[in-house]
């Protein structure tokens, strides 16, 4: 929880020695809290403060990181519970996993595809985060096996579970890349664990039975035990019961500053459920709600792509929906007499459009405008796409050089700035094209048959 | 060293109104089930922070007319009924359909421009067909809507069906007849607080009660502007809490109508074989967007195919265990 500017105060020398360079301890711990100043610009400062002002500028969620290099995995340091608030940043890892009851053979087949599996999405490539091999059979042997598999096939960050130290020792020991999440301590092999997450420098799992008082007891030890980096399973499997801890773990550490239990959490949507479909829609409220690990047991590429979309579009940050630059584009080699459409700067809408465009084969124009990426109907209802805006768009895109029929297509959806356009281009045709993108290849095959 | 864990309750100073839709013979109308919605004093389902009145409910979308234009494999899970409302409405019930969303789309001046009229009569033709509650939109342009919705809120007085919809630029004459024959109200706002509430204040300030509205924040499908829904739904909620009296209705979404017109959920060609089988991927995109939509607090979800109804009223069962 950040101090106020008074809080620290309290903590600092109050000596007025005027060498931080403020002219009093106050004016100190008022920039400090604005974050304008940095607290070793006080050589009087005592250990006892330091340490206290350290840890409450520490974030609420501790930034967990599992892997390394490209494909490391980063997550929690989350600040806000609803993503209006400020948005959320550390997108939840996707991780797939394979059990070491099943044949070799197989873990090498099913790792493969959900390994290679990615799709591309408003110009960002998503995919699955990470492989969780589990020691199913509680066989130390059989678990190692299971690692080498997945380890010949991929190279994304592990996730090892296990509860029988042996068997995580056997795996940590053959080589599981570096940082692997290792799942889970428990009140029974913690001290174990511990020491296992301290050699291999790991970050560890810790799993509770459902009781939030419970796994704080046994967080408590494991930080005593000098282990820092934590993701929490608070054993809930249910999804009314997952809903609720998870809530109440994002709320203690948000609004609370409730340290103990201000880590990432993990959660297995498949555990419980009886199909792909219900998997998925569990997986879905826990992308929604404050996971930072979900573990899936199925893969089909249709819930995988759907997942993934619903992860990108949780996580894009509000304030910046993402962009593409404004000015002119052109489709199919177009000429003086092809079609010229509008649309905003709002990705999603671009690239809805130019995928229609695209496939319709018909040379066109496609101008776009400037709405600060904001989708045709919200910017229109923002004042941000209207016939001013889109006139001066026309006039300043180099549009006129290129043609010599000024018809303006313009967004279904806006069809009521006709009038408005004709006005303030009055030497333009406004047409109004199809209310959706998904409309426009029919749209414009029509346009094109009529010239 | 011990710390202790409080488990960070949060009471709400403001609730969600409670909004029936349908009327049995008891309260003057003919339906055999009603549905409540709303009530809630905490976000959805965290039945730790207060109760959970009323379990979010589907509604299934069908058109007065055959509707040749979706994807053809969803009309065909459907097969014969689509070019019946009747029978397509008893065909929802089957599937699990809490109350039918029933579009007059064929009144639109572009397709069939069938009468006003004959608008009311399919209405009456599906109140007899089923004994659930009924939501009835016009073909969606203003003019028309007010024209047709009229008819049917005068052929279906004392069901207390839902009229839909309203926005801030056409509202009076829906409002009216609503009022004229014991009638709900759905108020779309294009995915804006301040317009949600605009819309709201209009109609209640006609002599609209309360408890006879009903919110569309407009749907956003998955990848298609979710985000902006599910972000404003949660800010309508935390403002209801607050005891905005203005954002303390119920919510619908119209989930099927926007992602069954993505291409993700269209047979088309040369589509990357990482999306997956079509079937599949269709019945997803519908089924991810209405959970994920009730986490934002849905109170009425309109879906299109069966598969997604049994799915989605799963996951609401899950749910609503405390």
């Amino acid at each position: 929880m950040a101090l106020s500017g008074l809080e620290i105060y309290k903590l600092l020398p109050k000596t007025n020695c005027k060498e931080c360079g403020f002219p009093t301890c106050l004016a100190f711990g008022l920039k400090l809290a604005a974050k304008g100043a940095e607290l070793s610009a006080c050589p009087y400062v005592s250990e006892a403060s330091k340490a206290a002002l350290e840890s409450a500028s520490a974030p609420p969620i501790r930034l967990v990181t599992v892997g390394a290099g490209d494909g490391k995995i980063e997550i929690g340091n989350e600040v806000v519970l609803f993503r209006h608030d400020k948005t959320f940043f550390h997108q939840p890892g996707l991780a797939f996993r394979v059990k070491d009851t099943l044949p070799a053979a197989e873990v090498s087949e099913v790792v493969s595809k959900a390994s290679a599996y990615w799709i591309e999405r408003v110009g960002m490539c998503l995919a699955l985060d990470a492989i969780a091999v589990e020691n199913a059979t509680g066989d130390p042997t059989a678990f190692v096996k299971c690692l080498e598999a997945v380890k010949a096939i991929s190279k994304k960050p592990l996730i090892l579970i296990s509860r029988n130290p042996a068997s995580m020792e056997a795996a940590l020991a053959a080589g599981a890349g570096a940082k692997p999440l290792i799942y889970a301590a428990d009140s029974e092999n913690w001290e174990a664990m511990t020491a296992l997450a301290r050699k291999y420098q790991s970050p560890l799992a810790v799993r509770g039975n459902g009781d939030l008082q419970e796994i704080a007891n046994l967080v408590e030890k494991l930080t005593g035990a000098g282990i820092s980096d934590l993701v929490l399973d608070p054993g809930t499997r249910d999804m009314a019961g997952t809903l609720a801890k998870f809530t109440q773990l994002r709320r203690l550490a948000i609004k609370k500053g409730f340290r103990t239990l201000g880590y990432p959490i993990i959660s297995f949507p498949g555990e419980t459920a009886e199909s792909p479909a219900q998997e998925a829609i569990a997986a879905a409220q826990d992308i929604a709600k404050y996971s930072g690990f979900v573990v899936l047991d199925s893969f089909d590429p249709a819930w995988v792509y759907t997942l993934l979309t619903l992860r990108q579009n949780i996580y894009t940050d509000p304030q910046k929906p993402i962009q593409v630059s404004p000015g002119l584009y052109k489709f199919n080699e177009p000429g003086p007499n092809s079609p010229v459409l509008i649309t905003t700067n709002f990705s999603l809408t671009y690239f809805s459009v130019v995928g229609e465009v695209e496939t319709s084969n018909v040379p066109t124009w496609l101008l776009v405008a400037d709405a600060e990426g904001l989708s045709v109907l919200t910017a229109w209802a923002a004042g941000k796409f209207s016939g001013e805006s889109i006139a001066a768009t026309v006039k300043t895109s180099g549009i006129l050089e290129q043609i010599e029929r000024k018809e303006l297509v313009i967004p279904g959806m806006v069809a009521t700035l006709s009038g408005e356009l004709e006005e303030e281009l009055p030497d333009w045709k406004i047409a109004v094209g199809p209310r959706d993108a998904v409309d426009l290849q029919g749209y414009l095959k029509v346009v094109a048959r009529a010239h | 060293m011990a710390v202790t864990v409080q488990v960070p309750v949060e009471k709400a100073a403001g609730a969600i109104r409670e909004v029936t839709l349908g009327a049995t013979a008891a309260d003057g109308g003919t339906r055999t089930s009603t549905v409540t919605v709303g009530g809630e004093r905490a976000l959805p389902f965290l039945h730790f922070d207060a109760p959970v009145p009323h379990r979010p409910v589907v509604a299934v979308e069908i058109h007065d007319q055959n509707p040749v234009d979706w994807a053809s494999h969803l009309r065909d899970t459907w097969g014969d009924v689509l070019s019946d409302p009747a029978e397509w409405a008893k065909a929802a019930v089957q599937a699990g359909a809490d109350l039918i969303v029933l579009r007059l789309t064929s009144t639109h001046p572009d397709q069939q421009n069938r009468s006003p009229e004959d608008g009311a009569a399919t209405v009456k033709a599906v109140l007899n067909a089923v004994g659930v509650p009924l939501i009835v939109y016009g073909p969606g342009q203003a003019q028309r809507d007010n024209e047709v919705l009229l008819k049917v809120s005068e052929a279906a007085a004392g069901e207390r069906i839902a009229l839909g919809d309203i926005e801030n630029t056409n509202y009076r004459t829906i409002v009216a007849a609503a009022l004229a024959n014991g009638h709900c109200v759905i108020a779309q706002s294009p995915i804006d607080v301040n317009m949600a509430k605009q819309c709201n204040i209009l109609a209640t300030d006609m002599g609209l009660p309360a408890e006879r509205l009903i919110m569309d924040p407009t749907t956003g499908a998955l990848g298609y502007g979710l985000e902006y829904t599910y972000s404003v739904m949660e800010r309508l909620r935390l403002s209801a809490f607050q005891n905005d009296g203005m954002t303390q209705f119920p919510m619908i979404c119209t989930v099927g109508e926007e992602t069954w017109r993505q291409k993700e959920s269209k047979p088309l060609e040369g589509v990357p074989e990482a999306w997956g089988q079509l079937s599949e991927r269709s019945v997803a995109w519908e089924v991810l967007t209405a959970t994920t939509l009730l986490q934002a607090g849905a109170d009425i979800l309109v879906l299109r195919h069966p598969e997604s109804v049994k799915q989605v009223k799963l996951a609401i069962d899950k749910l609503m265990m405390a």
